[in-house]
């Protein structure tokens, strides 16, 4: 009940202090008409005497100066007009200074001042001073803050500027720009002074009431940047420096934000680059609640536009050492704030990470340095479990994808994989999952086993158990998808020449056999594949190698196959690897190497003797091993007799009747191939249905 | 105008016209009855001269004792000898050089005035007077020493500030420039303003009556500075109105200037500081 007085009280002096001008106004434009100076200033002392008031917040306090405001316009009109009131602006200028009451006398002395700069009787710049250095008797935060942007209304066209009909002797511009720096740090000063005054009041509603005029004090700002007499020397000597001054000592968190992000916004990037030092240099020693890193985000992604917008930009950036300067700075604002949480520090990387990237992005070193400061930065923290924080993180090691659209990039950045590291299990493999994506997306492929096993560490998380995560823990579905994605990732690897193939393939394998029963089956066989592929490639090859010893034959494959399939024993997945080996000793065979194809049949039966224990996976299995027997042709009698002995052993073995029927039928098959080169043993044949019918 | 003692009307009219009355200059001065006339401006050392009539009224012929002109109440100058008026006499008069240090003061408790009065003597029937009223203005030039005035004072620990102005010496229509330093300030202060006050003394020893009268209040500074703001001071003081300080008149009475700085704060509390300034009045040649 309290607030809602307060704002109808507010609500009448605002309408009283109105009726009080618009009562003034009236005899004052009387006044006026009839040329009576006398009197006009009398009026327009008492209305100006409304401004005097207190009890109104800056948004009220506001409507009534606006009206006051128009009241002035018209009397400056009067002031002008010698001829109407017989009094020369000399004499005018000491008049209103009788007036009893400060505020009043100083709007009236600004106002007369507008006329005495227009009739070109003083310099513009002596008239300035006086008036800039008479405001100071308005201590008042809001009182003050107003009648000083009056003054700052009044003498923007009237500025000693080079080229305007205000230029004066001497350091013309200097002067101008002296006029526009002081009554911009009074300014500053009155407005972090305003939470200071008057009755304790709740903190947002007081930043919400400063925020409100802020744009009184930066509009100084924007005048200063529109003096065409205001080159980059006169920037870089005197209006950084002041106006950083000024940031710095006002010690207020509201300015230093404002500030900063105004200068950055009013003046030309050129100027930035060419004093980013001294304007870097301030971040430090701004207050440790100021938030910094959306300020320098601003900064940094002005100058990217900026060095997008024409190439003949570029080596400026290079000769100012631009990202030299700005990872100085944010090594440094880092170190002062001991305060800052590790999110901001994070996304103060991600920023300056997008600045490299957009602008230098053929300096990997530029990026890599970037990520190596992070980790600097993560090393010295507790393990992140800021949900914030996690996200920049990752944020900071997408970027580089999102550019460069070739993992192979990714991977030369030596900090790249200590960044991970630093992720919880969960993001970690997040993560992995997006550089898998990457090359997916981008149809990447990784082509030397150097970099396999550089992004098989990247993605470790996905490939093995690390440290405190159980796989139970892990969704059923989500786990697959993991795998899979891996499986996907296997047949991205690839290199032309069969040595490095070969080099992939075992690096691949060093990785996966890490990753424990549950995953081995997902990566097993894509890996299987890929190898059988290159002994493919090889087949082809073959008679066009020359005759130096090459570790990639065929033979040295299948017995690294072997290996491979073998770890599914682990798991234990029978089937898996039974088909695994069928698989192989296809391919032995059409590589005319039959005693590795003998083997890998061998492997098949001992598995499904031992292993395949289900009635319905005999049954698969047995059909698979006849199928590829079937097509063999590398294998000389005695061999071909044993095997088919063997699977037609098993077929008859078979639980279900209907099953074993099938299955010795199928062995038919084996005496008899309708091809070329094929078995036709009839007496065989004939023995096996013999022997079914009993 | 007549004044007359012991009769009802009139006898005579008597008019008093100075020689240079087109050419100098009038100032206004205002009389115990409220009234303000235009009176003749004249300076000390200057001649005072010019013509008296007398005309008797309706004709009549007046008898008389004598005539004489006083400059009150320094010199008497007889006019005529004992004898008769029956139409229109005109006497000249002249008081030449006469020295007159002191400036015509309109005070509160004292008033010094210069008065031509024409007096007809004329025993049983009464006199009859005539007043007629001029203003004397002494004008100088500049000191020729004038320092500053610059001091520091405070309340300890609470307040303290260094004021400055510019000269100790002031002429009516000067400008009081100067500034007010602000080295500590730990109270919450609303503003700021400078008086004008005019103190007039008069009598002497326990009879001594002192009477204070603030000319002017300007507002200096409007809301609270903080340690090292500096404010400005601009007073002019032609607006107000102001004499020369007059030291210990004939031994009857001073008229002394202050300017009393005066700070108050946010409960109301004031915090001055006194100091005596002098006034004088420049020559216009200068």
């Amino acid at each position: 009940m309290m607030i809602a007085d307060g704002i109808e009280d507010e609500e009448k002096w605002l309408a009283e202090g109105i009726a009080g001008i618009q009562h003034n106004a009236f005899y004052l434009h009387r006044a006026v008409d009839s040329n009576n100076l006398r009197e006009a200033l009398k009026y327009s002392a008492q209305l100006l005497s409304e401004l005097r008031t207190s009890r109104l917040s800056p948004h009220k306090y506001y409507e009534l100066y606006m009206r006051a405001f128009d009241e002035l316009r018209r009397l400056e009109m009067f002031f002008k007009d010698e001829e109407r009131h017989g009094c020369s602006v000399l004499d005018l200028y000491e008049l209103v200074q009788h007036a009893g009451n400060v505020l009043p006398r100083l709007y009236l002395l600004c106002t007369v001042g507008s006329v005495y700069i227009k009739s070109k009787e003083a310099p513009a710049k002596d008239v300035l001073k006086d008036l800039v250095e008479m405001c100071r008797s308005v201590q008042h935060p809001i009182r003050g803050l107003f009648l000083r942007s009056y003054l700052a209304q009044i003498s923007r066209d009237k500025l000693p500027d080079i080229g305007s009909e205000y230029e004066g002797d001497g350091d013309t511009v200097m002067d101008a720009v002296d006029f526009v720096l002081q009554n911009f740090t009074e300014m500053n000063k009155l407005w972090v002074r305003m939470q200071h005054q008057g009755p304790i009041r709740v903190k947002e509603k007081l930043d919400k009431e400063r925020s409100e005029l802020r744009d009184l004090v930066g509009k100084n700002l924007h005048v200063l940047s529109q003096i065409e007499g205001v080159d980059l020397e006169i920037y870089k000597d005197t209006v950084l420096p002041r106006v950083l001054e000024q940031v710095v000592n006002c010690k207020d968190e509201l300015a230093q934000h404002y500030l900063m992000d105004c200068i950055i916004q009013v003046f030309p990037d050129e100027y930035h680059l060419q004093t980013l030092e001294t304007l870097l240099g301030a971040f430090p020693q701004l207050q440790p609640a100021v938030d910094i890193k959306t300020v320098l985000s601003q900064l940094m992604d002005r100058l990217s536009n900026y060095a997008a917008s024409s190439a003949e930009v570029l080596p400026e950036f290079l000769q100012v050492e631009a990202f030299a300067k700005l990872s100085n700075a944010i090594g440094k604002v880092i170190e002062a704030q001991v305060e800052m949480p590790v999110v901001g520090a994070i996304s103060l990387y991600v920023s300056l990470l997008t600045f490299a990237l957009r602008v230098h992005s053929d300096r990997l070193d530029y990026v890599d340095q970037v990520l190596g400061a992070c980790v600097k930065k993560l090393s010295g923290s507790p393990k992140l479990e800021d949900n914030k924080a996690t996200k920049q993180v990752v944020a900071l090691l997408t970027a580089p994808l999102e550019k460069y659209n070739d993992i192979d990039t990714a991977l030369t950045l030596s900090n790249y994989p200590h960044v991970m590291d630093h992720l919880d299990a969960g993001t970690n493999k997040i993560m992995a999952m997006v550089l898998i994506q990457s090359i997916m997306k981008y149809n990447t492929c990784v082509s030397t086993a150097e970099k396999v096993d550089v992004l098989f560490e990247l993605i470790k998380g996905l490939i093995k158990d690390i440290d405190g995560t159980l796989a139970d823990e892990l969704d059923e579905e989500d786990f697959k998808e993991e795998q899979n994605s891996v499986a996907r990732l296997v047949h991205m690897l690839y290199n032309d020449d069969p040595e490095e193939m070969l080099q992939i393939i075992c690096t691949v394998r060093k990785h996966i056999m890490a990753g424990g029963p549950k995953r081995l089956p997902f990566t097993v066989p894509p890996l299987v594949f890929s190898a059988l592929k290159l002994v493919r490639r090889l087949q082809g090859l073959d008679g066009e190698v020359a005759g130096e010893e090459v570790p990639a034959t065929p033979r040295k494959i299948f017995q690294l196959l072997n290996q491979i399939i073998e770890a599914l024993s682990n798991v234990p997945s029978p089937e898996l690897a039974l088909r695994l080996y069928l698989q192989c000793a296809e391919a032995a065979n059409d590589c005319d190497l039959e005693p590795v194809a003998y083997e890998f049949f061998t492997q098949a039966f001992v598995l499904y003797e031992e292993e395949v224990a289900d009635s319905k996976a005999q049954v698969t299995s047995i059909h698979l091993i006849i199928g590829t027997l079937q097509r063999m042709n590398a294998f000389g009698v005695e061999n071909r007799d044993t095997l088919t002995h063997k699977a037609t052993g098993y077929s008859a073995k078979l639980l279900k009747k209907p099953d074993q029927c099938r299955a010795v039928y199928a062995c038919s098959h084996l005496f008899w191939v309708d091809d070329q080169d094929g078995i036709k043993d009839g007496e065989r044949f004939k023995l096996i249905f013999r022997h079914n019918w009993t | 105008m007549n004044y007359i003692l012991g009769a009802f009307k009139p006898a005579c009219h008597i008019s008093i016209t100075f020689s240079d009355g087109k050419s100098r200059k009038q100032v206004p001065l205002k009389k115990e009855n409220g009234q303000t006339v235009m009176v003749p401006l004249f300076q000390s050392q200057e001649n005072i001269s010019g013509k008296i009539s007398i005309e008797p009224v309706s004709g009549k012929k007046v008898e008389h004792n004598g005539i004489k002109v006083e400059l009150l109440g320094q010199i008497v100058r007889e006019l005529d000898v004992p004898g008769e008026i029956y139409e229109r006499k005109t006497y000249p008069f002249e008081f030449s050089t006469v020295e007159m240090p002191y400036e015509t003061y309109n005070g509160v408790n004292v008033r010094l005035r210069y008065i031509l009065k024409v007096t007809i003597s004329r025993g049983y029937a009464g006199s009859i007077v005539e007043y007629q009223d001029f203003v004397v203005r002494n004008y100088g030039p500049p000191p020729s020493i004038n320092n500053s005035i610059k001091m520091e004072v405070g309340i300890e620990d609470c307040l303290h500030i260094e004021f400055e102005y510019n000269k100790s010496k002031y002429h009516l229509k000067d400008v009081i420039i100067g500034k007010i330093y602000f080295l500590l300030v730990r109270i919450k202060i609303k503003n700021m303003d400078l008086e004008i006050r005019r103190r007039e003394s008069t009598g002497s020893g326990a009879n001594t009556h002192v009477e204070t009268e603030t000319l002017a209040k300007f507002e200096l500074m409007d809301g609270a500075p903080v340690r090292g703001e500096s404010i400005p001071i601009r007073l002019f003081l032609s607006p107000y109105e102001l004499t020369p300080t007059y030291r210990n008149i004939n031994n009857k009475f001073s008229v002394k200037y202050y300017l009393n700085l005066v700070l108050v704060d946010e409960e109301d509390r004031r915090y001055f500081k006194q100091q005596e300034i002098t006034m004088f009045r420049l020559g216009e040649t200068s």
